[in-house]
This record gives structure tokens, C-alpha cells and sequence, in this order.
């Protein structure tokens, strides 16, 4: 299981493919994703990767989060998450991740913020349909109506749908595909809308409910140098053997599988 | 420049080298080309109609073409960087006084001619025509 990345959502705009169709996308961006550390099954009790997202200028950073910060050897950053990820996808600290770290075509869930709409009606919040407008009704045009039964049980149910507050709370939304990467802006389209308002912070990961595409860099899309992407890591050497054995006709492989030969 | 603006206007650029994007307007009768794929063949098919309406900005620009086929009203709305477009043609400019010309779906025959009433345009370019023949003269 790889790590995530942390994006901002800039907006949304269309796309027309190959075959002239209008396709709708978000525009999300990477800002300077760096590792900022590790967890491991020893101290922590499990696996994971901490992701730093923007910058943040250091006066505005408190000093226990400068500490953190230094230690990374990075310059502080207006965010940081937490990704869950297998022991053969930890990555080092300092490690900066691309938008090669996704592939065109490829699933991922997304998680934000939704946009708050405030103390809402039942009608707005639960869609319920409200009373009539005449007949006899006064006052209580969009009120929910009756909360339940008499004496038995002489209570509300837990759960029951009201009013109150709606939006302004974590959502995920699953399998949207990458449509287009664009590597000089460091900005991935992803097909329909995400969650939150714009300038929101995002996470992107893959998804859960798809398999992983075969030509996704395994350990994560690193920046190497600040130029060229590698997508191979030395761990996945192993994994590489495995499918030039495998998938002989695969040209990529083949191409992989002579590196390996040299 | 912002980000998506630079999106939008790296595609527009492509289709506008593509094909040209004639000037026109609500009132115009127009002929679109549209892009059809049938298996593996690829032709064109012409749209020619009114165009009733032009919205939207930047690439997500539309117009509204209608035409009365067989009887019944056809209405097609079209984006301008579609790539399925594969050119647009001005065969006839109107003189209308709305940006969108939706009243004439309440309309059939002689009312909905709106196009006819646009001869003026020509008799005014034709005076134009005799305007300037009239200076050429006068230079002669």
C-alpha cells in the first residue's frame, strides 16, 4: 500500500479527450510534498508516512513544530498527514513526491473538507419534504413534522434525522480517475468534483476499491534532484525480475528486465 | 496567469489552430460541420440552422443552433472549442435587436422568419455597393 499525497483543490474546468469529449475535472496542485517522518512498528506500533504539504513561514510556526521541522531538515510547511503504508512503501525522510507518483487513467479516493452550510433545515439537511403550503398548515412550512411515538418509548430515537449543522466535515469521495498530469505545474486533473471550497487542502490517495495499475511507481513518484522522476526504486528491483519473467511481450518490462541483466 | 485560466487557454489555442472560429452571433444562419464516427470511418455531417443564442465564456462557450426539420423544431447546442466541430461557416448574417432569439420556438412560418426581415443588411450593403460605385465615379 503506497502513501497519499496532499494537494490543494484550485478549481474546476473541463477536458476534452481524444474522442472530443467534454469530460469535467478538479485542478488540484502538489506544493512542495515532503517526507517529514516515519512511523515504525516498533515505537509506533505501526506503519506509516507523515507528509508535509506548502510552506508556512517560520514566525507563524510554533516552536515545538520548528523543532519538528528541523529535524526533517525541511523548511516548515502549512501542513502535515498521516498515510498508512505497507512496509515495502516506507519512504525516507526528506523524500519529495511528484505527480508521476500517479499514472493517467488510474482511481483514487479523495478526502476534504465539504463546504460548511451552517445550522440547516431538515429539509435542506436530510431532504425531507416539509409540510403543504395551505390546507390548514401555519408557521411550520418546512418544519421535519413528529420525532417519534407517544409514551412507548417516550423518548426520540437515537439517530434520529434533525436540524443542526451540515457541511464543514471530513468526506471521501472514491474512485474518481486521473484524467491528466501536468508536470511543470505540478498539478494532476482528476475527473468530476472533490470535495471542499477552493485553496482547500486535500488528500489524494489510491484507491481503495481498485487494484493498483502495474506501471504506478511502486515505493512513491519521487523528485530525485529536483529534475527528473524516478519511478523505480531500488525495492522494487525484486518486483521488476518477477514480471520481465512473467510478461515477456510487455515492451516496458522487457526494457526493465535488460536494465536489470546490465 | 492563473492555473486553470492557463488550462483553458492551451486548449482553446489547439482548436483554434485546428480550425477557424468565424465571428457570429445570435440571428446568423449558420452551417456546422460536426465530427461523426461510425466504426471505424470518421465523416462529416452539417448542422445548418439559426444561431439562436451564444453563452457561456472563455472554452465554456456554447451556441445554440435551430433549424426546423421535417416540420419539428431542432435545436443543437454546440460547444466552440468542441473537437467535434469540425468547422463553422457564416452563410447569412441577421439583424436582430436580443442576444437570444428564443421566442421564435413560439413561432412556425412566417413569424419565425426573422432571417427573411434581415434583407435589410443586404439592401444597406447593396446602397453601400452603389455608394461606392458613386465615389468611384465621382473619382473618374
Amino acid at each position: 500500500m503506497r502513501c497519499g499525497v496532499i494537494v490543494r483543490k484550485l478549481g474546476m474546468s473541463r477536458v476534452f479527450n481524444d474522442i472530443g469529449e467534454h469530460i469535467p475535472v478538479t485542478v488540484l496542485r502538489l506544493e512542495d510534498v515532503e517526507v517529514i517522518s516515519t512511523r515504525s512498528k516498533e515505537k509506533d506500533g505501526y506503519l506509516a508516512v507523515q507528509l508535509g504539504f506548502g510552506t508556512r513561514k517560520a514566525k507563524h510556526t510554533t516552536k515545538p513544530m520548528r523543532g519538528v521541522f528541523a529535524k526533517a531538515g525541511v523548511e516548515p510547511k502549512e501542513r502535515l498527514a498521516e498515510f498508512v503504508v505497507s512496509e515495502d512503501a516506507l519512504l525516507n525522510v526528506g523524500d519529495k513526491i511528484s505527480v508521476n507518483h500517479f499514472v493517467v487513467g488510474q482511481k483514487v479516493d479523495v478526502v476534504g473538507t465539504s463546504q460548511g452550510k451552517g445550522f440547516a433545515g431538515s429539509m435542506k439537511r436530510h431532504n425531507f419534504g416539509g409540510m403543504m403550503a395551505s390546507h390548514g398548515v401555519s408557521v411550520s412550512h418546512r418544519a421535519h413534522g413528529s420525532t417519534g411515538n407517544s409514551q412507548d418509548p417516550g423518548r426520540v430515537w437515537k439517530g434520529k434525522k434533525m436540524a443542526g449543522q451540515m457541511g464543514n466535515v471530513r468526506v471521501t469521495t472514491q474512485n474518481l480517475t486521473v484524467v491528466k498530469l501536468i508536470e511543470d505545474d505540478n498539478l494532476i486533473l482528476v475527473q468530476g468534483s472533490v470535495p471542499g471550497s477552493k485553496n482547500g487542502i486535500i488528500m489524494l490517495s489510491d484507491a481503495y476499491k481498485h487494484k493498483l495499475p502495474n506501471d504506478a511507481p511502486f515505493p512513491a513518484g519521487l523528485f530525485i534532484n529536483n529534475s527528473k522522476v524516478v519511478k523505480e526504486e531500488e525495492i522494487t528491483a525484486d518486483k521488476v525480475v518477477i514480471n520481465s519473467d512473467t510478461e515477456n511481450n510487455d515492451v516496458k518490462s522487457d526494457k526493465l528486465g535488460g536494465d536489470v541483466e546490465a | 496567469m492563473n492555473v486553470i485560466e492557463k488550462i483553458e487557454k492551451e486548449q482553446m489555442e489547439k482548436i483554434s489552430l485546428q480550425r477557424e472560429i468565424p465571428q457570429f452571433g445570435a440571428g446568423d444562419t449558420i452551417k456546422v460541420d460536426v465530427k461523426i464516427v461510425e466504426g471505424e470511418k470518421e465523416r462529416v455531417q452539417a448542422f445548418e440552422g439559426l444561431c439562436i443564442a451564444r453563452s457561456g465564456g472563455g472554452i465554456n462557450e456554447n451556441f445554440t443552433v435551430r433549424k426546423i426539420s421535417y416540420g419539428e423544431g431542432v435545436e443543437r447546442v454546440f460547444p466552440i472549442f468542441s473537437p467535434k466541430i469540425a468547422g463553422i461557416t457564416v452563410l447569412k448574417r441577421g439583424k436582430v435587436r436580443r442576444a437570444k432569439l428564443y421566442y421564435l420556438r413560439d413561432r412556425r412560418g412566417k413569424s419565425a422568419r426573422i432571417v427573411e426581415k434581415i434583407q435589410v443588411s443586404k439592401k444597406n450593403s447593396k446602397e453601400a455597393i452603389k455608394k461606392s460605385d458613386v465615389a468611384e465615379e465621382i473619382k473618374a
